[in-house]
């Protein structure tokens, strides 16, 4: 070959070097299609969620439930279907249970109460300040889980409304976390699940399970097999084996069939990518023209 | 109809944002620099309505029943002398304030809440008696494996600790195990990256089901970009080739 001038591609090399947005249109397509028409692939329900499910149906009838979703719209698509189905189980058996939510990102509190009115009110006729309340979002991190831990009303002197606490019936009695039966945390980071069980978990004994992203997940694994963590549902598949489990099925359940086909699209290409890169390696080694 | 008109400007949004996957152009760039603006006044607003006026202005102001209150004002407020060259060093103190408490919370959050109960959950039996019991009721892979998880738990810690032991070159022995601690890493690597693709093939199908719910607007604002960004390779104002 002369100087300055560079060899012409090879096949295997244009496929290596091919276009991304192909791969973006492979898998966007592979998960729309299954949306329009699904395909109903089983779902199973992992220990972690059975945990879960397990650890809210221990608590008494009639006990007070702290519900910090802690995410914002950023993490709507794997949480807030959470969120719904969880709320489903705190009302679906008439339990009398009081839910009391908040959220500790700003962005959080009326996602919780779009949850709220869609579930709770709409399809089960719980009402505002009797049933549920939203405390809405404060700043301050793991200042206010400590702050809560002295006062819940001090800490929250009003709701996501402004309407003042100690007017609200649900909050007849509650001073803080003795008087909380179990701790469900939705969580998309920071600050979420791993400081809700550094602050109040290990400090107050409160029994807590956890429903995170995808990729918080791993993270908080250690705290689900240490038992700091009742339970874990982890991503949109959490959601989808919770759903199944309380018999609700779901936004969750219907994205699985695309989830899956997602997966396999992407484990495809990464065989792809990986044979075709060693393939390349070998036949320049060789010096071969395929 | 300011109902339909929301779900007009969510679609025109969503599919802005995707537009980057093509390429970055005009459409990206404005909805990027919207969501900044949105983000940052509603954050101003909520921090004033649901922090400064309930938990401070309203118990100063309205019957002067909490004076220790006074503190925390004066430290919030400190903190703009930053904006002075002659009393920025003021601001220190609310920052020293915020840093220590923040520290702190860390610290015995990590030693009650982390180290000591972690260390505790992983002094186990090497061998689980009640995994061995239930194969022997009911041999089978799952309780075989079972029976494994210890071991692998234990040997699979020591590996990982010894990896980041660097006082004695990693040879011989020593550099067996520390290898397995790589390999094991790496697999909790793996694992953490499948789950971020999970996360991410979610966030795409929560937009794709709002999508073909709302797909009228889908087609039509995402036709309309189609033709917008033909019209912008014709007249040679983005280079179709280039990807980003």
């Amino acid at each position: 070959m002369p100087n300055g001038m560079n060899a012409p591609e090879t096949t295997l090399e244009k496929i290596e070097r091919m276009d991304r947005r192909i791969v973006f249109l492979a898998i966007a397509i592979t998960i729309i299609l299954p949306l329009i028409w699904p395909l109903g692939l089983p779902i199973e329900v992992s220990p972690q969620v059975d945990d879960f499910h397990e650890a809210i149906e221990s608590i008494p009838d009639g006990s007070v439930v702290l519900f910090p979703n802690d995410y914002d719209p950023a993490s709507k698509a794997e949480l807030y279907p959470m969120t719904v189905a969880i709320l489903h189980h705190f009302f679906k058996e008439d339990r009398n249970l009081k839910i009391i939510g908040l959220g500790l990102f700003p962005a959080g509190p009326p996602l919780l109460q779009k949850a709220f009115e869609e579930v709770a009110v709409e399809q089960y006729g719980a009402e505002y300040g009797k049933d549920f309340v939203n405390l809405g979002y404060k700043e301050g991190r793991e200042i206010v889980m400590a702050s809560m831990g002295e006062s819940i009303p001090k800490t929250f002197p009003t709701d996501f409304f402004g309407t003042p606490i100690d007017s609200l019936p649900i909050m007849l009695g509650i001073k803080n976390y003795t008087d909380i039966a179990i701790l469900v945390n939705v969580s998309a980071g920071y600050p979420g699940t791993k400081e809700w069980v550094q602050q109040v978990v290990s400090v107050f004994d409160v029994l807590m399970v956890s429903g995170t992203t995808g990729v918080s997940a791993p993270e908080y694994y250690p705290y689900y097999n240490s038992g700091q963590l009742a339970g874990m549902l982890e991503g949109l598949k959490g959601a989808a084996e919770y759903e199944t489990l309380i018999e609700k099925q779901g936004i969750a359940t219907s994205g699985m069939d695309a989830q899956s086909l997602g997966h396999l699209v992407i484990i495809l290409f990464i065989i792809v990518g990986n044979v075709l890169f060693i393939l390349n390696r070998r036949n320049k080694t060789k010096g071969g023209r395929f | 109809m300011w109902e339909t008109l929301g779900i007009w400007i969510q679609v025109f949004l969503t599919l802005a944002i995707f537009s980057f996957l093509y390429r970055d152009n005009p459409f990206y760039k404005f909805a990027e620099h919207l969501f900044v603006g949105v983000a940052t006044g509603y954050w101003v607003v909520l921090q004033v309505r649901n922090v400064l006026i309930p938990n401070l202005f309203q118990p100063l102001f309205r019957g002067f029943s909490d004076p220790w209150l006074l503190i925390p004002l004066f430290l919030g407020l400190v903190l703009f002398m930053r904006l002075s060259d002659k009393y920025s060093y003021m601001s220190r103190w609310g920052m020293a304030a915020v840093v220590g408490i923040f520290a702190g919370l860390a610290i015995f959050g990590f030693g009650g809440g982390d180290l000591i109960i972690q260390i505790r959950s992983n002094i186990m039996p090497f061998i689980d008696t009640e995994a061995v019991q239930a194969f022997t009721q009911n041999a089978g892979l799952i309780t075989f494996l079972n029976i494994l998880s210890n071991p692998i738990f234990i040997i699979g810690v020591i590996c990982v600790l010894f990896y980041f032991f660097f006082s004695k070159e990693h040879t011989g022995a020593l550099g067996v195990v520390s290898k397995t601690g790589i390999y094991l890493l790496m697999i909790s690597f793996g694992a953490s990256y499948g789950n971020t693709v999970m996360a991410r093939i979610s966030l795409f199908i929560d937009r794709a089901q709002f999508g073909i719910v709302n797909w009228i607007p889908t087609v039509i604002i995402g036709v309309l970009m189609i033709i917008a960004f033909v019209v912008l390779a014709i007249t040679g104002k983005v280079d179709p080739k280039k990807q980003f």
